[in-house]
């Protein structure tokens, strides 16, 4: 297939090998269980338990709530012990609610919803079972996937992209699901495909990776519909703009969706669990992570129950060698700083890594010298350089006007510095004000709307009041006018 | 157990810094300064070494003076760099204090005046060689004939000393470079056409047996050293290709019009400090522009002006004067040639949908 050339990227240290040849290892029911409401993009779920309920695998605890959301199930039978504020993956540390469930040990399903038949459900049914089921990207963007899957009702969809490509270093959770599980992620694509009413399914696979692209490829030799290619090793490939052109050669415009140019792209983790949950009526109660990172002991793909605690995974992994200098969630990339290993692995979790100071190369801030590098690597052609010197002087209007908001954070610029000038740390912070700005503008808007309404109405008021005191007063002067002329 | 969760990702990072980059450079410049140490002797050593020393000196002062940590600057190389390529640019046989001199319009005046590092306006080593072109005419235009290392004829150590440090005895050996000679003789009336075929042939040009300031000479081994910057990507193409294309076309088109009044493209090529120039001046990176686009716009202009200045203006050598005036638009360039944003049209907008 012919592929198109994408811009920019970088070509970082991998470091897959740690973990890209060991078999997915099921990680042992832990203690406890802690789930978030909010593992997802959108309206946190809303509990449907309480403390002290006893529940099944795969029984609905907390509902999504709203059109964006999702629902959580029970990764496994047990009591129910609270409801209550737990830290959350996230580098704040911030507590957020979470239900929290004491494994029985017994392990038992609850009832499931009935296997849906993919040749014949419509759409619609595939939806709501993946909605249903509290399916998110699992790539981690977590966004509700019921939602994107209905984006072939908005508009004609061609092309299911299915993300293989896995770009982040260390990570190999999608290698590892390719290859294990390729003949699910087929058929889950397959589904997906048929719930959009795409005609195609292309799988974008990076070449670092051929035993999982030489099992794709075999599993789905039997669909004419179904291709799978081989993409150019360059990071930020799995970004999904930069996906779509690489395969199709189109250039998502700027505040478009890829599905405005008739492609929709999803991870391949996510159709393993379409997969599960329209042929079995399984949710979501489970994830592969990779712990990696120079502090882990035995670094490995674990498929781990929601809920689990990070330092299980860790422990399960023969703990840390060295105290780490990052605790990741995610890819080294993107992926967010962990504050403690005492958060629950959630959807979007795809890596957990402990990373050592080495691995890091964390230097003190130079000077910029104006190399270029990170002009010339953007793959968004954005100049980070002058967004950069902007946004330190507190200038967001025109760090806004040279794009910052159309820069996707991938962390080339960061990476590539010889300055080692932290500069998605800058766009991240640009970012987050400017939406606070653009907040506090609407908020503004809204609320001189409300006063020039109220001026309006009150002025009405008065003028009514004065009309009627006029003719109030012109009666009155009519009735002494023809009081002075009855006498006559 | 304590992790950091000061700032954002990533939290893995490419083996550069600007020391790795300073020292690739310095590395490329070795084999053609180690020419012509030999080729000019003792004193080219003794003010090679006064130059780097001073700018370093300068910039440990300077340091200290803003207030500022002295170890991570100094030892990353760019004052060395700049007073590597100062030398490079001088007369091999200039006294001591002309080095000096250039350090200091070099490091405070073209550098820290600005903020230091990477907040320049213009390349310090080219600041300093015209400030000090202009300031001592005389003494910047003083060439010697090439007296190689321990040849007979060729300065001694002791006599080197004088040399540098003394009143020395350059008058009787003084010669015109090979853009000098001819800028000579066509102010004389003897047309180009004439006067080239008595500066040494293209052969001797390229090996660098010649007169002229270091980096002048030795054309072949400075362009190695750029070669050697391209294959390590310190720097890119666009620079050094568009710098000497521009020239060598300037060049070759006027000279088939008029080769009485013009020098051919080769001869642009392959005299002054061409290569050095575009390899190692104009590609700096603090004062060219940032992106690609820009950096074909720069190129150009450099060529050009040296063209002009070349063969229009009083200097014979115009380089150092054209890498200074595009310094000076680099940051116009730079509004102004920029990449396409993803998704955007060249001016910003998005992109049209198919069928909008």
């Amino acid at each position: 297939m012919k592929l198109f050339p994408v811009r920019g990227g970088i070509h970082p240290d991998y470091r897959k090998e740690r973990t890209s040849e060991g078999a997915i290892v099921a990680l042992p029911l832990p203690k406890a269980l802690y789930l978030p409401l909010q593992q997802h993009i959108g309206a946190p779920a809303e509990p449907v338990v309480k403390a002290g309920d006893a529940v099944k695998k795969g029984q609905l605890l907390a509902k999504g709530a709203g059109a964006v959301s999702a629902p959580t199930h029970a990764p496994t039978s047990g009591i129910i012990s609270a409801i209550t504020e737990v830290a959350a993956p996230h580098p704040s540390g911030l507590a957020q609610l979470t239900i929290v469930l004491q494994p029985d040990g017994k392990d038992e399903w609850a009832e499931l919803p009935a296997a849906l038949d993919p040749s014949t459900a419509s759409p619609e049914d595939i939806r709501a079972r993946v909605a249903e089921c509290g399916i998110v990207g699992m790539g981690g963007a977590t966004f509700p996937s019921a939602v994107k899957l209905g984006l072939g009702t908005q508009k004609p969809i061609e092309t299911l992209l299915l993300n293989g490509a896995e770009c982040e270093p260390y990570l190999t959770c999608d290698d590892r699901v390719m290859r294990e599980y390729a003949a699910e992620v087929v058929d889950g694509a397959r589904i997906m495909a048929r719930a959009l009413g795409a005609a195609k399914i292309v799988v974008g696979i990076e070449t670092n990776k051929p035993a999982a692209l030489a099992a794709m490829t075999e599993a789905a030799k039997t669909f004419a519909d179904v291709e799978v290619v081989g993409v150019p090793v360059q990071y930020p490939m799995g970004s999904e703009r930069h996906l779509v052109q690489a395969i199709t050669g189109l250039e998502t415009p700027a505040r478009k969706l890829t599905a405005d140019l008739g492609v929709v792209v999803h991870n391949v983790g996510t159709a393993r669990a379409v997969h599960d949950a329209v042929r079995f009526g399984r949710p979501l109660i489970a994830r592969v992570v990779t712990v990696s990172g120079g502090a882990v002991a035995k670094p490995q793909n674990l498929e781990v129950p929601l809920g689990t605690l990070v330092s299980e995974l860790v422990a399960f992994c023969g703990g840390l060698t060295e105290p780490p200098r990052r605790i990741v969630n995610g890819g080294p990339m993107m992926g967010q700083p962990l504050p403690s290993l005492d958060v629950p692995v959630i959807k979007g979790t795809c890596g957990i890594l402990a990373l050592t100071a080495v691995e890091t190369n964390e230097q003190p801030v130079g000077p910029c010298i104006r190399c270029g590098t990170c002009v010339t690597i953007c793959p968004c052609g954005l100049v980070p350089v002058e967004m950069a010197s902007y946004i330190r002087k507190d200038n967001l209007e025109a760090a806004a006007t040279a794009g910052v908001t159309d820069c996707v954070s991938c962390g080339s610029c960061s990476y590539i510095c010889p300055s080692h000038i932290p500069l998605v740390h800058y766009f991240n912070y640009a970012k987050g004000a400017l939406a606070a700005q653009g907040r506090e503008q609407r908020k503004q808007d809204k609320t001189k709307e409300l006063v020039e309404i109220h001026n309006d109405r009150v002025e009405k008021l008065a003028q009514a009041k004065r009309e009627a005191a006029a003719a109030k007063k012109a009666a009155a002067a009519a009735a002494a006018a023809a009081q002075v002329e009855t006498p006559q | 157990m304590m992790t950091y969760t000061d700032k954002s990702g990533p939290f893995t990072h490419a083996a550069t810094s600007v020391s790795k980059t300073m020292n690739t450079v310095l590395l490329a410049l070795v084999p053609a300064t180690l020419f012509d140490i030999w080729l000019f002797g003792w004193p080219a050593l003794f003010l090679f070494a006064i130059t780097i020393g001073a700018c370093m000196g300068a910039e440990a002062l300077c340091l200290n003076w803003a207030g500022k940590p002295l170890k991570p600057t100094l030892c990353d190389g760019s004052a060395a760099l700049t007073g590597w390529l100062l030398a490079m640019s001088l007369p091999p046989w200039a006294p001591w204090w002309i080095a000096v001199l250039g350090a200091v319009f070099a490091i405070p005046l073209a550098k820290h005046v600005f903020g230091g590092l990477g907040q320049n306006v213009f390349n310090p080593a080219m600041v300093a060689r015209v400030a000090l072109l202009v300031s001592f005419p005389v003494q910047m235009t003083l060439f010697v004939l090439p007296h190689p290392m321990f040849a007979t004829g060729s300065p001694g150590f002791m006599e080197a000393l004088s040399i540098t440090f003394g009143t020395g005895t350059l008058d009787s050996m003084s010669a015109a470079s090979a853009l000098g000679f001819i800028k000579t003789e066509l102010s004389r009336g003897v047309p180009v056409a004439e006067s080239i075929k008595q500066v040494p042939s293209l052969m001797d040009l390229a090996s660098g047996v010649r007169i002229g300031s270091m980096g002048e000479t030795s054309a072949v081994l400075v362009l190695l050293g750029g070669l050697v910057l391209l294959a390590r990507r310190i720097i890119s193409w666009h620079i050094p290709v568009t710098v000497l294309g521009t020239l060598f076309i300037m060049g070759t088109l006027f000279n088939a019009v008029d080769p009485t009044r013009f020098t051919p493209g080769w001869f642009h090529l392959m005299s002054g400090a061409t290569f050095l120039g575009a390899f190692f001046i104009a590609t700096d990176y603090v004062t060219s522009p940032v992106s690609k686009q820009g950096q074909l716009v720069y190129g150009i202009g450099i060529g050009l002006l040296t063209w002009v200045i070349r063969t229009f203006a009083g200097y014979p050598e115009g380089m150092a004067f054209a890498v200074l005036l595009m310094n000076s638009l680099t940051p116009i360039i730079d509004q102004h040639f920029r990449p396409r944003m993803f998704g955007r049209t060249r001016k910003g907008q998005p992109l049209p949908l198919k069928g909008e």
